[in-house]
């Protein structure tokens, strides 16, 4: 019996042969996360745990991104903590305000993900590197903390679903479209505890960056991780990105699967998903008349240059509606530079848009952007919970870029089809 | 021999991280003060009403979302003595093991316990036992490797003791 890449990047990281679903096992982490949230307290936890030193410091990467440019004196205290603890440390992958952005959106685009890796983070959208071909899931502070002490992290390794997307998407259809149907057709705890294995013809067509959105939002099904099959596009964006060496996996032609889901791109229309949870997710057309205040475009779902070149093909030339704000936040530095050389910031400014530093912010109500009680909005990230965004009152919708900046144009949401 | 006796307070399916504790209190880590916003976006009243020792019952895939630890050091910080669910998402199944918060998956409890009912908690055995209704219920044992992390006090000490043995 043959084994899924998870279980076999699993396997060459415990030591073992081979390792089967339901299996504990003490992975050594070629790569650990924390943000200014969950390193504070994994910081705490480790000094708890007394191992003095960082057992490897190179595998350490810190990043100030959710309360970031500080929103207050708290959390400024925080990045603090995290800066001190660095310079401590010797973490050299300590990212700050101005020389990072958004930790998912970062580190592939730092060269620091490569296929075949596994890697943890303490935030759950560290599944977000199974686009490239690695083992990535989310854990909490003290998992951290303790791979920090120990190089390794438990895990019990997942039974895998197969998903196999047939055809090729209608226009404007991209990875967003495809992962909100995806979670509509099998719901939020539908991969609960297991792996996401996207294949198929539209994920063989699609891009890096809609590979990594897809990859984004598995937990948003409750799976462990999300992984693409490393190939040509894999290993074209990792030589652009980084010159170091790696061991790709790839599943076994006869790797045993919980279960496929077969999906045809032909019945996947813009999607759009209605609050409170990311499941709701239904045709735009079935939501056109719902009046919007706000569309943030942004995130390390849809904050890649690709998603603002999407939304600044919808934006140009037009002005955003008067009922609405549009916030649009490039999720790193290079995306930022990248805009505005390529003319995007001067679209999104034009349009009535506010342009926004790299900052996880307003996806999670923390700071800029956050909503009233009421108040609805459009936005490209991956939760649509009560409150999320702000005031439990206020509505997340949750949409692909061009969606969401059709939707800013319209005062409603709506696709671009209806901007003729 | 029941290590745990409170009240119940029952919510629904998929209750997030993210009304567990907002992430507008996520500026700090202090367990007393997250208490103080425990549940605040889904059950305003929750913090007046626990008392210590109190039970939380949940339905499907409890705690899905965010990463942060910050929701079971709530739940805990808030006088909660357990939380019992149909099911719970991975990331904060292992923060609350990780941390030593109870949480028993069983069906049956998730069921029928309703609000306000008394129960008692046998954590070596995972008997759940209804005292309002009369009824036991029998939950899902944890396997013997978290078993370890739970014997050891969580996984700082089990981290410890690992180092120490290197």
């Amino acid at each position: 019996m043959g084994h899924t890449i998870t279980e076999k990047i699993l396997a060459a990281h415990s030591g073992e042969a081979e390792v089967h679903p339901g299996q504990f096992v003490m992975a050594r982490v070629d790569l650990m996360l924390g943000n200014d949230v969950t390193a504070p307290l994994a910081i705490e936890e480790f000094r708890n745990i007394g191992a003095g030193r960082l057992a490897d410091a190179a595998r350490v990467v810190l990043v100030a991104d959710h309360a970031t440019p500080n929103k207050d004196i708290e959390a400024a205290e925080q990045c603090r903590m995290m800066r001190d603890f660095s310079r401590e440390q010797g973490v050299e992958h300590f990212f700050d305000v101005g020389r990072g952005g958004i930790e998912h959106a970062l580190l592939p685009e730092e060269g620091l993900v490569a296929p075949g890796e596994c890697i943890i983070g303490a935030d759950s959208h560290t599944c977000t590197y199974g686009a490239l071909g690695a083992f990535a899931t989310g854990v909490g502070s003290t998992d951290l903390a303790a791979t920090m002490a120990t190089g390794e992290c438990w895990l019990r390794v997942p039974e895998s679903i197969r998903v196999a997307y047939r055809g090729g998407p209608k226009p404007w259809v991209g990875g967003k479209d495809l992962i909100l149907y995806t979670i509509g057709k099998i719901g939020v705890a539908g991969a609960r505890y297991q792996a996401l294995e996207f294949c198929g013809e539209a994920i063989e067509a699609l891009g890096m960056s809609g590979r990594l959105t897809m990859c984004n939002m598995a937990i948003e099904a409750g799976a462990k991780n999300g992984i693409i099959a490393p190939d040509a596009t894999t290993e074209e964006y990792i030589r652009s990105v980084t010159g170091r060496s790696y061991t790709p996996q790839l599943s076994d032609p006869d790797a045993a699967y919980a279960h496929t889901v077969e999906i045809d791109c032909a019945d996947i229309e813009l999607q759009v998903a209605a609050p409170p949870l990311p499941e709701n997710a239904r045709p735009v057309q079935q939501m056109n008349d719902t009046a919007i205040d706000q569309v943030v475009i942004g995130s390390c779902t849809n904050g890649r240059i690709e998603d603002l070149r999407e939304a600044a093909q919808v934006l140009k030339g037009r002005r955003v509606h008067p009922d609405v704000r549009l916030i649009v936040v490039p999720a790193t530095r290079r995306v930022h530079l990248q805009a505005i050389k390529e003319g995007l910031a001067e679209v999104f400014v034009e349009a009535g848009g506010a342009l926004s530093t790299p900052t996880c912010g307003p996806c999670l109500g923390m700071h800029m952007g956050v909503l009233a009680k009421g108040e609805r909005a459009v936005a490209t990230t991956n939760r649509n919970f009560v409150g999320r965004m702000g005031h439990p009152e206020s509505e997340v919708y949750l949409a692909g870029p061009a969606v969401a900046a059709a939707s800013a144009l319209l005062g409603h949401i709506g696709s671009p089809e209806e901007l003729r | 021999m029941s290590d745990i006796r409170g009240r119940t307070h029952l919510y629904g399916d998929n209750v997030n991280t993210d009304v567990i504790i907002p992430a507008r209190y996520l500026t700090t880590s202090d367990a007393a003060e997250l208490a103080r916003h425990c549940m605040e976006d889904i059950d305003p009243e929750f913090v007046s009403k626990v008392e210590p020792g109190d039970v939380v019952v949940a339905g499907e895939n409890f705690g899905c979302g965010s990463s942060r630890e910050h929701a079971p050091i709530a739940i805990r910080a808030a006088g909660v003595s357990a939380v019992i669910a149909k099911t719970f998402a991975r990331i904060f199944f292992r923060n609350a093991i990780n941390t030593g918060l109870p949480a028993l998956a069983c069906a049956e409890a998730a069921a029928s316990i309703k609000g306000d009912d008394e129960v008692a908690v046998d954590l070596a055995s995972g008997r759940i036992e209804n005292l309002t209704q009369g009824r036991t219920y029998q939950a899902e044992p944890f396997p013997p490797f978290l078993q370890e992390i739970v014997a050891a006090g969580g996984l700082v000490a089990y981290t410890r003791k690992r180092l120490a043995r290197r």
